[in-house]
């Protein structure tokens, strides 16, 4: 590996930006979200910037169920982020759909229609494992460009068994 | 100048060598700050290269037409024209010909909002479009009394070239006519409370919305620069002019530093205004003293006269 892309995998783990979408959550998962940007836990340290338009951002932080409605919309905004990119699905909402389990107005977990590559449990999880969900992702992010990451770029459930995961 | 000292004040100093670590400096100090007066800790110091190396690595969405390449041209020119902007400014002791000129500075300073307007509205996006016409009313408002300002100044000392601005003794009419230039700033780098074109929670990023990778680099770059740019001009109307270059340098560098702290805390202590309110800020309130200055710098020039 050349020097230039060492110096951007590690500009790639120190700078991620994200961009946050709400795909029917209750609001607590992006509640917490924002608390990660508050004084008290302060995700600007590790370079974090919540942007406003997902062409700009890094990281895809997703929260919700996936309802049916929602589910063009991500499509959309995940083709919208430029690569190399990562998706944060933060709760257990998008990860297994929890209390809205069976619902016919759901078409999640959310694995089932892009790769996931961080799953951040909890209802909602705290901020402080968001940001270590978030630190994952980055980390990740700074391997994508070496191709010495494990998770393929492929839609499926696949992506669900190799991605990592981080507990409240 | 001969062309080797003006392509070295272009590259090395203050232009692109200095200005490139300077605009990182800067943007670094502005979130810094803001993140200091939130009670946070803030971004670490080599945070804005960090973004810049990442944005240049990213992928950048396939555009089509004359519309992708307007996109790709913007921000260079943007970067360029601030990057000229900062050469101009008279730091170093210049030996002959030219020596910088108020007319092409303020034109150079210009030109990377117009860039910003042209982009939004080339980007094709709704809150590109919405966050381009902000910005166009917010240029015609805070341009008006910015010119007024430097009219006065210039009007004062009887030269539009910066070197000899650089080295007349600062009369208090010039005091006026820069803090007009100070009002102006916080609308010149859409900073608070005049971040309008990219208001965020509003309408995304503004013109930069469809912006992605190094194009969004470029910008990032081209707003350092054009802070660089604007604390340089405010440092060198105010600094006093010594005949040692180094502590001039210093001089200079320092005012900059102490320029940038003070337009970012005000960007943290305060919210966005309303456009309506901007606007009438600087026509009703703003406009009154530059035009104060401007009066006062003419008739004294009058009275001058008249006495000799």
């Amino acid at each position: 590996m050349n020097r230039w892309k060492r110096l951007l995998c590690a500009c790639r783990r120190r700078g991620p930006w994200l961009f946050h979408m709400n795909s029917g959550s209750c609001n607590g998962c992006d509640i917490e979200l924002i608390a990660c940007l508050t004084p008290r836990y302060d995700a600007e340290q590790l370079g974090v910037r919540l942007q406003g338009s997902p062409r700009h951002a890094d990281i895809l932080c997703i929260t919700g169920p996936v309802t049916k409605n929602s589910v063009d919309a991500i499509h959309t905004v995940y083709e919208q982020v430029c690569g190399p990119k990562a998706v944060v699905a933060i709760g257990s909402c998008p990860a297994t759909t929890n209390v809205f389990i069976d619902s016919r107005m759901l078409a999640g977990p959310l694995h089932e229609h892009i790769p996931v590559d961080v799953f951040v449990a909890g209802c909602p999880p705290r901020p402080d494992a968001i940001l270590q969900g978030i630190a994952k992702a980055a980390e990740i992010l700074g391997q994508k460009g070496t191709g010495e990451t494990t998770n393929k770029q492929t839609a499926g459930p696949a992506a669900q068994t190799k991605s990592s995961e981080v507990t409240a | 100048m001969n062309l080797t000292t003006a392509l070295a004040r272009l590259l090395i100093f203050p232009g692109l060598l200095f200005a490139v670590p300077a605009a990182w400096l800067f943007l670094w100090i502005e979130r810094k700050s803001v993140a200091l007066m939130q009670g946070r800790i803030g971004p670490p110091f080599p945070q804005p290269f960090f973004d810049f190396v990442k944005l240049v690595g990213k992928e950048t969405p396939e555009r089509r037409g004359v519309s992708g390449v307007l996109m790709r041209v913007w921000p260079l020119l943007a970067v360029s024209a601030a990057a000229g902007s900062v050469g101009l400014l008279p730091v170093l002791p210049a030996s002959g010909g030219f020596q910088g000129d108020l007319i092409l500075l303020l034109a150079l300073m210009e030109l990377p909002s117009i860039c910003i307007i042209a982009a939004g509205f080339s980007s094709r996006s709704l809150f590109g479009e919405i966050g381009s016409a902000r910005e166009a009313v917010l240029s015609v408002s805070y341009n008006v009394v910015f010119l007024l300002a430097i009219l006065s100044i210039a009007a004062s000392q009887h030269t539009f070239r910066l070197e000899e601005l650089a080295h007349l003794p600062v009369t208090p009419l010039r005091y006026l006519g820069v803090l007009a230039i100070l009002v102006c700033l916080p609308a010149k780098l859409h900073i608070n409370p005049f971040s309008l074109p990219n208001a965020e929670q509003e309408i995304y990023s503004g013109p930069l919305t469809e912006y992605a990778g190094p194009e969004l680099a470029m910008w990032e770059l081209a707003h350092g620069l054009e802070w660089v740019a604007a604390a340089g001009l405010v440092a060198t109307l105010t600094a006093p002019h010594v005949p040692n270059g180094g502590v001039n340098v210093l001089f200079f560098v320092l005012l900059s530093f102490a320029i940038v702290l003070l337009l970012s805390i005000l960007a943290a202590a305060t919210a966005r205004l309303a456009i309506d309110i901007t606007v009438r800020f600087y026509w009703q309130c703003a406009l009154i003293f530059a035009c104060l200055a401007l009066v006062l710098t003419v008739t004294s020039t009058y009275f001058v006269k008249v006495q000799s």
